[in-house]
């Protein structure tokens, strides 16, 4: 262990309570947070610098209201917690409270304590409390708790230096639990602690009720457990009911000393008179769309200004290059091979921006809960569950982190169906692929005045996505016969403006990840492609220039003429043409050629590879132009045996329908095969969502040409 | 029994107890207690989920959740 001599600092508190910001403060790493219950779902740690120059380790937890797990990412919290041994075993943990929620907030508070891990309380959103009429007096709570009380500000990182100078203090020795656990099962404990060789009564407890699910028991706790549970005739449940109740008039006990309540004029009155507005049945579905609506819109009109600049500039880059370059494979390997590849990631830049400002503003306001709660009833019947349109609504922007959003669904079922259909929602790797094809063949042109014909296609490809995805939801509902209980209870926050701050980072930090990580992918492939398409086998490939010059000696070719016949014949014959037309029968009937074939086979690995590659593969394959934008060349493209475009509105709706369903995307396969633990769900869909993407192509371009 | 199920947008009742074991150990977590009193204040569209205030905050359940408690 690395960091073994570092002090270990937990935070743990209720979902909404401002643990992630607060993380954010302690460590200054840039995370994404927003006030939805669910967000923190990977466990993310973090170093933090003391006053007096130590350094500590932070991890925070995923928000729970009790120690009591009811989804996988609150059984993280436990197990930790639970796990003396466990490399992530807190030597403090700090529960952070909404002193606005006080009393609900602290019986988490006080399980943890109880648990014999040294804790400082953390009071946050003393504003919101104060607003609400409520007037807490953090010196009694710490003396009646007898722990550290430290109030902060999570939002804005006030309070920050008093918590952080309470972690320099040496740890305190661990007081005796509040709440006496003993008289609730006394026997059972008490085999348990022996059987075990425990001396603490509510972890023998907790070992009693968690452990079917703890690692740290090796499996074996659970037998034993069971054992004792059954000896003594434990009705675990009641048991539980009456601990929770127990400890709730402990805590009315605390409050009676700590807490004072002023005259208050009802601050929730305007988060109450907006939810009436958007949970209704007519003005919620309308805001719900038009929240879409304005997203998709904004997506394409804002960006393209700035997306037609970098295009241009990354062209006039590849001229500039090509003129001071001596001509040869250096010249070529950067012009035609690394300045498209790179040109074709920066251009994305923008939209992924907007995409991603949205759905943080949605998370941050409060927005995203409503939308759950609007959305359950329908979600239900083809199904899903409500919180399934978090990660329907997140993988709009990627399918890896909307896959992991799922852990926050209780029901195993409506979780796998979650996870089975979120990729065929139209993710930020599609948009490249939709904006050059929909900008091909769809005009410019404002439809009932304001709207721009392009935008709406472009929405009608992600609604695509989502009646594709819910259908396919409801086919698996009927197929998967399991009956599963499911507990949708949910804390709806009031509205918050969200912090820009977070939205920047969240902007940032995305946009970097798609630069560095899918760029490097792109990057790669396009030079790969490059060698693939300028090199072939055998003579047909390095004679090419003779055997075009001979065909067409005497036709009367200018000299431009005759060198786009050499580029496309050497690429024809390169090893990508070849592979291009290997495969060529299958796609032929979806309206394709090898050239788009070459394409299909490069995003395999990623879906935005498609554009760098088309390209690629156009660059090479004309000798006049070097510096035309991408979707310059795709309109000059001439299909051979036509002779017209070559891509027509058939061929681009069958390829925006296939690039819609089809799983092209190696990290959601990886992704899927972590969170079902097995192959048998990515195989699933892998062959469903193919099956899918072909025939609907199939049918696209039948019916269209 | 008159249940949360049963309260239209605005009205009131004070919780008596529950009728679910599994689901009542999640609602007394979230500060559904017995005695404590609850406010109807949104109805989704199409009936289903509800929202209730209680304990000083707005809590989303389905109505077959609702109806497990009981009011008085």
């Amino acid at each position: 262990m690395p960091d073994s001599r570092k002090v270990k600092v937990a935070l743990v508190g209720n979902p909404n309570a401002g643990k992630s910001s607060l993380f954010n403060y302690l460590t200054g790493l840039n995370q994404k947070i927003g006030n939805f219950p669910g967000v923190t779902v990977d466990k993310r740690t973090g170093i933090a610098h003391l006053p007096n120059g130590q350094s500590i380790e932070v991890l925070d937890l995923p928000g729970t209201y009790s120690i009591y797990p009811r989804s996988m990412d609150e059984q993280v919290v436990v197990d930790t917690l639970l796990n003396e041994d466990g490399k992530d075993f807190p030597d403090v943990v700090v529960v952070i409270v909404d002193a606005s929620n006080l009393k609900r907030n602290l019986l988490l508070f006080t399980e943890v304590h109880d648990l014999g891990i040294p804790v400082i309380l953390a009071l946050n959103m003393m504003d919101v409390a104060d607003q609400k009429g409520l007037s807490i007096n953090a010196t009694a709570l710490s003396r009646v708790l007898e722990v550290p009380v430290v109030s902060i500000n999570a939002r804005t990182g006030g309070g920050l230096d008093r918590l952080k100078n309470a972690l320099t203090l040496p740890v305190e020795e661990v007081n005796p639990p509040m709440f006496d656990i003993l008289p609730l099962a006394s026997d059972a404990i008490l085999e348990t602690k022996r059987v075990l060789a425990l001396d603490h009564d509510y972890k023998a407890y907790q070992y009693l009720i968690n452990s079917p699910t703890l690692p740290s028991l090796n499996g074996s706790g659970e037998s034993i457990a069971k054992e004792i549970i059954q000896k003594y005739d434990l009705e675990v449940r009641v048991v539980q009911a009456q601990e929770t109740l127990g400890r709730y008039s402990m805590i009315d006990g605390i409050l009676e000393k700590v807490l004072s309540r002023k005259p208050t004029q009802e601050q929730r009155q305007f988060s109450n008179k907006l939810d009436s507005i958007l949970t209704h049945k007519v003005w919620g579905y309308l805001a719900f769309f038009l929240v879409l609506f304005l997203m998709f819109q904004s997506i394409f009109a804002w960006a393209e200004p700035m997306m037609d600049f970098i295009d241009l500039t990354f062209s006039a880059l590849s001229g500039f290059v090509a003129s001071i370059l001596p001509d040869g494979v250096i010249n070529r390997l950067i012009t035609e091979g690394i300045l498209p590849g790179i040109g074709g990631i920066v251009v994305f830049i923008p939209q992924i921006a907007f995409l991603f400002a949205f759905i943080a503003i949605l998370e941050e306001s409060g927005y995203m809960a409503r939308a759950v709660f609007l959305m359950d009833k329908v979600m239900r019947k083809f199904g899903l569950n409500g919180k399934s349109v978090v990660p329907l609504i997140s993988g709009v922007a990627c399918a890896i982190p909307a896959v992991m959003a799922t852990r926050s669904i209780d029901n195993w079922k409506d979780r796998i169906i979650t996870i089975m259909v979120t990729p065929l929602m139209s993710c930020s790797a599609r948009l490249p692929v939709y904006t050059i094809l929909i900008a091909l063949v769809v005009p410019s042109t404002s439809v009932l005045g304001f709207f721009n014909l392009q935008g709406v296609v472009l929405m009608a490809m992600y609604l695509l996505g989502f009646i594709a995805a819910l259908l396919s939801a409801y086919v698996m509902k009927l197929l998967m016969k399991m009956r599963e209980r499911s507990i949708f209870l949910m804390e709806l926050p009031i509205y918050r403006t969200p912090r820009w701050k977070n939205v920047g980072i969240t902007i940032v930090e995305k946009v970097k990840t798609f630069v560095f990580e899918a760029g490097k992918v792109i990057l790669a492939i396009s030079i790969v492609l490059w060698v693939l398409a300028s090199y072939g086998p055998g003579d047909t490939f390095s004679q090419a220039e003779d055997v075009v010059r001979e065909q067409v000696s005497g036709q009367g070719l200018s000299d431009q003429d005759v060198e786009d016949r050499i580029a496309s014949f050497k690429l024809e014959n390169s090893y990508a043409g070849r592979l291009g037309k290997v495969i060529e029968p299958v796609i032929a009937p979806l309206g394709y050629d090898w050239k788009i074939g070459i394409a299909l086979i490069t995003s395999f690995a990623a879906r935005e590879v498609f554009v760098g590659t088309i390209a690629t593969i156009y660059s090479v394959g004309s000798a006049a132009d070097d510096n035309s934008t991408i979707r310059q060349k795709l309109a000059e493209e001439r299909n051979p045996k036509t002779g017209g475009p070559m891509f027509t509105t058939a061929v681009a709706f069958s390829l925006l329908v296939f690039y819609a369903f089809a799983m092209q995307c190696m990290s959601t396969i990886a992704i899927v095969y972590r969170e079902t633990k097995g192959w048998k769900w990515p195989t699933l869909q892998l062959i469903y969502m193919s099956a899918l993407a072909y025939l609907s192509a199939l049918a696209v371009y039948q019916l269209l040409s | 029994m008159r249940t949360v199920a049963d309260l239209r947008p605005g009205e009131r009742g004070t919780v008596t107890g529950f009728s679910d074991q599994e689901l009542s150990i999640k609602l007394l977590e979230m500060g559904v207690l017995p005695g404590t009193e609850v406010i109807m204040r949104l109805v989704a569209p199409f009936g289903d989920p509800v929202c209730i205030e209680v304990s000083g905050y707005n809590l989303s359940m389905r109505m077959n959740e609702a109806s497990t408690i009981s009011l008085h």
